[in-house]
């Protein structure tokens, strides 16, 4: 075992800011990371072996037992138990013989929960080694499971469960691409590499001028300008400038970057080659989650394609010095870190803790240099704009959002997919459109986002409104909008928090458990307004967005469906746990002709 | 505003000077004032994680630990909405590990019970969890108490002379975030450092071994003057 661990460890020339790649590759090798490999990796990599196990312990996908030769991954969801997740799992209990989080005896198949793994308009879905399940149905189990135990190939087991495989340039896989396009910019048959000769004719700044004009902002969620961005780090001025690609969709209910990645890599990697030669950047990275690992070697053919077109490389289209290359870093399994500063620390193969802000990323971001962050989405928007300018581009939208969203609809309705839209459309355009007639709620942007009630459906997604990274869960009026969602998602938060700030790791748990105070049917009015007030306090406290989100889906529900609160607590006069000291006294004073002494507060 | 080649900054109206590059709280300390932390330490990277060094820059949220001061700055520290949120921070660490002062070694010198202190706090506001957090006393050199643990990183962003860390988080999350120590590093501490180890913990979770109560009631870092009081003025 320690020559292979070894031999791992030369492959990445035993640089300990690849230790997340070297985990990656050891828990593909033995399915966990066993404890020799820790200290294997800790005596070669010069470090404690606590160092290790902190960023083993980090990620969701690195397990210290084998997880088994087939390790099945079930999305939960809270969408997937709308299309049925709940007896898919029992028919994998029962058909593998085991429980979730347990393996079989023999070491061949394991069963594990997962979260969100962006198939939301394909549930239930699931992740067995490194092949994607989705639209799962107790039938298709039963033929999975029983094709594992004849130890087929995993991926001649996909292709006799699919009803179709969707195929391009060497990528065969049963996810659907579920794409509807009401407005077009970034499906609007980009021809590959006409966007990056009028650049390389351009100079950066007339590059970075233009993405500026263009009004083009950050779709990942938080909207930031992206041609201010990369003002930013220009003016930075590093030996060496980062750019990289943020791939690690993880919001509950978005998909599009998958769809995009899947659809679009070259108009991708094109914009990214844009990017780079207006930051005067040398090395570009996509970070993408693990849950997309599937379309890792997809994504290596067509970056090598690029290369052998001299779209990527060195002397890019015949410009002297004009050199970049792109490498796919693959995560591990952290919501965390789709946050930028955590995914460059995960980069590092660190945790992935978001860093304390300043200096930001644009300052010293990847090893130290400034580093660009842009959203999968938002990059692929560059080479459109680059073709047809900025004001095409504004033309498109509204004033202050310029230009398309894609949003990754799912939950209660006929048509979940992924829609390219103008910004400005309202919620109830969106449901029409989708075939959502009977609605109680949208959660808008996920449950980072808001939860809205009907009364807010004239309301239009764009920045100045509904500001959103594209993530709509519609809740139809059917669900047990707290039990089913806000819970669940509460859940997701404690457990995908970092754990560095005191608020979001410890007052999130106690946000839950008055929570289910109030489920369980043992609150009171009381404890609904404490539960708002407590939650208010992430918001300003914490460092990143996880923290200052994580109370979002207990408040906004507080706001917007009270209702749904006040039905659970008790009423009754003695379930209130405060009293009115005044009135408790009152019968004694009066017997004993005296006034009630009570300091006022 | 520079005076002296250093900065200019007011901390809830009073004048104060920093130099170039130091932080917030760093440069309140030589100013006399007081901005409680329970992560900040001197000669490590700041954390930023215990969040109780809050403060208002221009009405936004900010630690006043990672935040260097710029020249004209205008923080607000000792207010209301400020107090109540680092009391609040206080309360959650108490329910959610395991704090019976009596009984620990460092009760009259722990950071989090003296803050306790000096924000009144009577009972906390949030229900006590209990939860089960275990001891690793298999160190020759250190006992550690996970009951105790703020989680405030104090202990694993100081390293050995080799430039090992004994100390790492392990997992994460609300519920299965723990400090763990590597038993064969803490073995072979000296007695300094481990004294050094235990001294730099806020709390109680980091024990030297064979040594306890040694300073008597009455005589211990907090119990005359409350926290803070010795950078006041």
């Amino acid at each position: 075992m320690k020559g292979k661990i070894s031999s791992i460890i030369n492959k990445y020339n035993q640089d300990r800011g690849r230790l997340l790649d070297m985990l990656l590759d050891i828990q593909n090798e033995f399915s966990c990371i066993p404890h020799e490999a820790v200290g294997v990796l800790a005596e070669e990599l010069d470090i404690s072996e606590v160092n290790v196990e902190e960023t083993v312990s980090f990620y969701h996908f690195f397990t210290r037992e084998p997880a088994g030769k087939y390790a099945v991954y079930l999305n939960n969801s809270p969408v997937s138990f709308i299309y049925g997740r709940a007896e898919v799992a029992e028919t994998f209990e029962k058909e593998v013989g085991v429980s979730f989080n347990e393996v079989t005896e023999d070491g061949l198949i394991g069963l594990w929960e997962t979260a969100d793994i962006g198939m939301n308009d394909q549930e239930p879905a699931a992740i067995i080694n490194d092949t994607l399940f989705t639209e799962l149905t107790r039938a298709k189990v039963k033929k999975i499971v029983r094709a594992m135990k004849e130890g087929k190939e995993i991926k001649e087991i996909a292709e006799d469960v699919a009803e179709a495989m969707y195929n391009r340039d060497g990528l065969r896989t049963m996810v659907k691409n579920n794409l509807h396009t009401k407005a077009t910019v970034l499906f609007s048959e980009v021809e590959l590499g006409k966007a990056l000769k009028k650049a390389v004719g351009l100079s950066p700044e007339e590059i970075v001028e233009e993405i500026k004009d263009s009004n083009l902002r950050g779709r990942g969620g938080a909207g930031f300008p992206t041609g201010l961005k990369w003002d930013f780090c220009r003016r930075s001025k590093g030996e060496r400038v980062f750019l990289i690609c943020n791939a690690d969709e993880g919001e509950p209910g978005t998909f599009k970057d998958r769809v995009i990645m899947t659809q679009l890599p070259e108009q991708l990697f094109e914009s990214m080659a844009i990017a780079a030669h207006a930051l005067e950047a040398q090395e570009g990275f996509v970070y993408l989650r693990y849950e997309y690992s599937y379309m890792k070697d997809y994504l290596e053919g067509v970056l090598q394609k690029m290369r052998d077109d001299n779209l990527l490389g060195k002397n890019i289209l015949g410009k002297e010095g004009f050199d970049f290359d792109i490498r796919i870093q693959l995560g591990a399994g952290s919501y965390v870190c789709g946050a930028e500063s955590a995914l460059i620390e995960s980069m590092e193969g660190k945790r992935g803790e978001p860093r304390n802000r300043p200096p930001f990323p644009v300052q010293r971001g990847y090893q130290d240099y400034p580093t660009v962050v842009n959203n999968v989405e938002t990059l692929a928007k560059v080479a459109p704009i680059m073709i047809r300018g900025a004001e095409w581009f504004k033309s498109i939208g509204t004033k202050e959002s310029a230009g398309t969203k894609l949003l990754s609809i799912s939950g209660d309705c006929q048509e979940p997919g992924v829609y390219e839209m103008e910004w400005g459309m309202t919620i109830r355009e969106m449901l029409e459109m989708v075939g959502a007639p009977d609605t109680q709620a949208v959660i808008v942007g996920g449950p980072s986002g808001v939860c809205i009630d009907p009364t807010h459906f004239g309301r239009s997604v764009a920045f100045e409104d509904l500001a959103t990274g594209g993530s709509m869960i519609l809740v139809g009026e059917q669900r047990d909008l707290l039990e089913e969602f806000i819970l669940p998602f509460t859940n997701f938060f404690i457990e995908e928090s970092c754990g560095s700030c005191t608020p979001c790791r410890d007052l999130t748990v106690i946000l839950r458990d008055k929570l289910l105070k109030i489920l369980n049917g043992n609150g009171s009015q009381k404890d609904i307004d404490e539960l708002y007030e407590w939650g208010q306090m992430g918001k300003d406290a914490n460092r990143c967005g996880l923290g200052q989100t994580s109370a979002n889906p207990i408040l906004t529900t507080i706001e917007n469906f009270r209702n749904l609160y006040e039905e659970r607590v008790q009423t009754d006069e003695d379930y209130v746990s405060t009293f009115d000291f005044e009135k408790a006294v009152a019968d004694s004073c009066e017997a004993v002709g005296r006034v009630p002494n009570i300091p006022s507060h | 505003m520079k005076k002296d080649g250093k900065l200019y900054f007011e901390i809830d109206g009073k004048p104060c000077y920093a130099e170039e590059g130091q932080s917030i709280i760093d440069a309140a300390t030589e100013n006399g004032v007081f901005i409680p932390s329970l992560c900040h330490m001197e000669g490590v990277k700041p954390a930023g994680s215990c969040r109780i060094c809050n403060v208002k820059v221009d009405g936004r949220n900010m630690t006043a630990c990672t935040t260097p001061v710029e020249d004209g700055m205008i923080v607000e520290n000792d207010i209301p909405e400020l107090t109540e949120l680092r009391k609040a921070i206080v309360e959650t660490l108490f329910v959610s590990g395991n704090h019976h002062c009596p009984t620990c070694e460092k009760s009259g010198n722990c950071e989090l019970q003296a803050l306790a202190y000096r924000f009144q706090m009577l009972v906390p506001r949030f229900p006590y969890k209990f939860p089960e957090k275990g001891v690793n006393p298999r160190s020759d050199q250190i006992y550690h108490d996970r009951n105790r643990c703020i989680l405030c990183k104090r202990c694993i962003r100081t390293v050995t002379k080799d430039g090992k860390h004994v100390f790492a988080y392990h997992g994460r999350g609300g519920e299965d975030l723990h400090v763990a120590i590597d038993e064969e590093l803490a073995s072979r501490l000296t007695d300094e450092e481990a004294l050094e180890a235990m001294e730099n913990c806020p709390v109680g979770a980091i024990l030297k071994k064979e040594r306890g109560f040694e300073v008597p009631i009455g005589e211990r870092k907090y119990d005359h003057q409350p926290i803070g009081s010795e950078i006041e003025n």
